[in-house]
């Protein structure tokens, strides 16, 4: 490639370009770290801004930890990704092998079903009162069910089962092998990469559920994470806790908001191979 | 077991047809119950609901004893009309598409501008990297954001107004403010989807026929002809299906962000028609009400993925 003066500009332009980029997406997230193990004069000493601090205190940490209601949150939280990722992904699954057999009679009006709910819905408040007269309101179970499917994610599920090769099945299935023999012993081997991405983004939308918690829980106690994380921000910033004197509130918001994001940026370095995979195979289909 | 149905010659009446499907696939379609009773129990029967938008419901009485509301007098479009008589909700219609619109655009362009900078970079290690940095904001919950907002842009302490208060300005209330909320809304919204919106970009890029360059480096192009004549019209298809899926959500503009960032000082500029619907509708128990106006809004985003894909179809036949 010829070097030119403008090539050498536009280099540098793109360059700068992505270097912005890269600093505005971490400097937040460094930032609110770093604010988490400050302590409270070296904050004040800087104008509040602290990248690297130059003494780490685990104070706002150990007094997060002894909230109960952060830990019944988390426990919450914990409960309803494990258990809800897991019964998402057998359904989703179970939806999306059979419908991805293209001899299946009536498939196509099954899936019609399905994706017609992506673009029609029948709105929050109906919704509401089926979620209600089925009885897991109040529930951790109603942050479970009424998602139990994601018509994206079987969408993509189902694409990727199509891609299988039809001479596997027909082998097993002379060897004897049921349906749901195939799909556990022989299907889902060979689809891990898409069971991981599948099951890592249902586990991250339910870390982060927020919106069907407000919807169809009552109780503090039964409360997702980001629920009372949302209710101590708003705690800190109007009133000042009125704890511990060295603590500031603010430093507690930031340690509560490193424990919610914990999980999420510990895994996030090896899953994310993945999620760009899953998102490509959805865009591949539109 | 065969796999593609044998032809049948006659075609035999549907019921049938449906015993020997069952009979010959029964596995396969015992699989599919548990997900197909949710689809029936959580998006088909609510719909059966959608019919107290033209009643007078409260939790009092079950749905179907609740009279329509020609029953009681009134007109079918009660609701409807209650709803846009009040001028406060004919600006919550205009903000959700404010809102929605500032976010369409700020999660279409600058996306597709990064994907450029990271494909025609040399850098292509430190590219990788800043890639993957990128995608980091797009698993952080709404929640979590807006922590960060509060802590960067509040207006005693944050570091953002330290900064201006330093330099001699006045602390300007990002998060309290009804002239800056939507600023905020549409910047964190990008600050989250900006590196992952532009995975599928990246992804067109990478699929457009190599051979097109090589023979533009013939003709002597130069790297912005190339952008300019090569990669930018080979990016139009997926842009149009982007944008389909999006505007399809218009009406929508991010119920969970603006929930969580809303306030009573911004209210009458942040208030979308979805957190209008869960505060009156749950909040107050207007359930007809807000019912009418979620069926209004599906409706019409209906109307809205059905049209533009007609249109797209029409436009560009190949897209299908």
């Amino acid at each position: 490639m010829v070097k030119s003066k403008n090539d050498l500009l536009f280099e540098i332009l793109i360059a700068v370009i992505i270097t912005l980029v890269g600093l505005a997406c971490l400097i937040p997230i460094l930032f609110v770290i770093s604010y988490s193990f400050t302590p409270m004069e070296e904050v004040l000493r800087n104008g509040g801004f602290v990248l690297i601090p130059r003494h780490v205190t685990l104070s706002a940490y150990r007094f997060m930890l002894k909230n109960e209601m952060l830990i019944s949150a988390l426990q919450n939280s914990a409960f309803i990704t494990v258990v809800g990722t897991a019964i998402n992904m057998v359904v989703t699954m179970m939806l999306a092998y059979p419908l991805s057999r293209t001899y299946l009679p009536g498939r196509g009006l099954f899936i019609k079903l399905i994706v017609f709910t992506m673009i029609f819905s029948a709105g929050t408040i109906p919704t509401y009162l089926v979620v209600k007269e089925t009885g897991v309101i109040n529930s951790l179970w109603a942050l479970i069910f009424p998602s139990l499917v994601t018509v994206y994610n079987f969408i993509v599920m189902k694409s990727f089962f199509e891609g299988l090769p039809n001479d596997l099945f027909e082998s097993a299935r002379i060897d004897g092998a049921g349906e749901f023999k195939i799909l556990f012993r022989i299907v889902l081997p060979l689809s891990l990469p898409i069971i991981t991405t599948i099951s890592l983004y249902y586990a991250v939308s339910h870390w982060n559920v927020y919106t069907a918690a407000i919807l169809y829980i009552q109780d503090a106690n039964k409360m997702p994470l980001q629920v009372i994380l949302r209710r101590m921000i708003d705690a800190a910033r109007t009133i000042d806790l009125n704890v511990e004197d060295e603590m500031p509130p603010e430093t507690m918001r930031m340690a509560a908001v490193c424990i919610a994001t914990a999980p999420i940026i510990v895994i996030y370095p090896f899953i994310q191979r993945y999620f760009v995979q899953g998102t490509l195979a959805g865009a591949v289909k539109g | 077991m065969q796999s593609p149905a044998q032809p049948t010659y006659r075609a035999k009446p549907l019921g049938q047809r449906a015993v020997r499907a069952l009979r010959m696939y029964w596995p396969l379609y015992l699989m599919i119950v548990p997900g197909m009773i949710f689809f029936l129990v959580y998006k088909y029967a609510p719909m059966f609901g959608i019919q107290i938008a033209f009643k007078n419901f409260s939790l009092k009485k079950v749905i179907s004893a609740s009279p329509w509301l020609w029953e009681d007098g009134k007109t079918w479009f009660y609701w409807f009309q209650r709803f846009f008589r009040s001028p406060a909700n004919t600006q919550i219609i205009a903000n959700t598409l404010i809102i929605s619109i500032g976010k369409l655009l700020a999660q279409m362009i600058p996306p597709l501008i990064f994907a450029l900078a990271i494909s025609e970079t040399c850098l292509k290690r430190y590219a990788r990297v800043i890639q993957t940095i990128s995608y980091l904001p797009h698993f952080l919950s709404w929640v979590i954001i807006f922590g960060i907002c509060a802590t960067m842009l509040g207006e005693s302490s944050g570091v953002v107004n330290n900064l201006i208060r330093k330099m001699g300005g006045e602390a300007i209330p990002f998060l309290n403010n009804k002239a800056y909320i939507r600023g905020v809304l549409i910047g964190t919204s990008l600050w989250q989807s900006l590196g992952w919106s532009s995975i599928v970009f990246l992804a067109a890029i990478a699929g457009i026929d190599t051979s097109m360059y090589e023979a533009a480096t013939i003709d002597g192009c130069g790297r912005f002809r190339k952008i300019w004549y090569i990669t930018l019209p080979n990016l139009g298809r997926i842009f149009v299906v982007l944008l389909i899926t999006k505007v399809g959500h218009i009406l929508d503009g991010g119920f969970e962000q603006v929930y969580i960032f809303l306030n009573d000082r911004v209210s009458s500029t942040a208030q979308i028609i979805d957190t209008w619907v869960y505060t009156q509708g749950l909040g107050k128990q207007q359930y007809s009400l807000t019912t009418a106006v979620g069926l209004l809004k599906s409706v019409l985003s209906c109307g809205l993925v059905l049209g533009t894909n007609a249109l797209a179809r029409k436009w560009d036949s190949s897209l299908w």
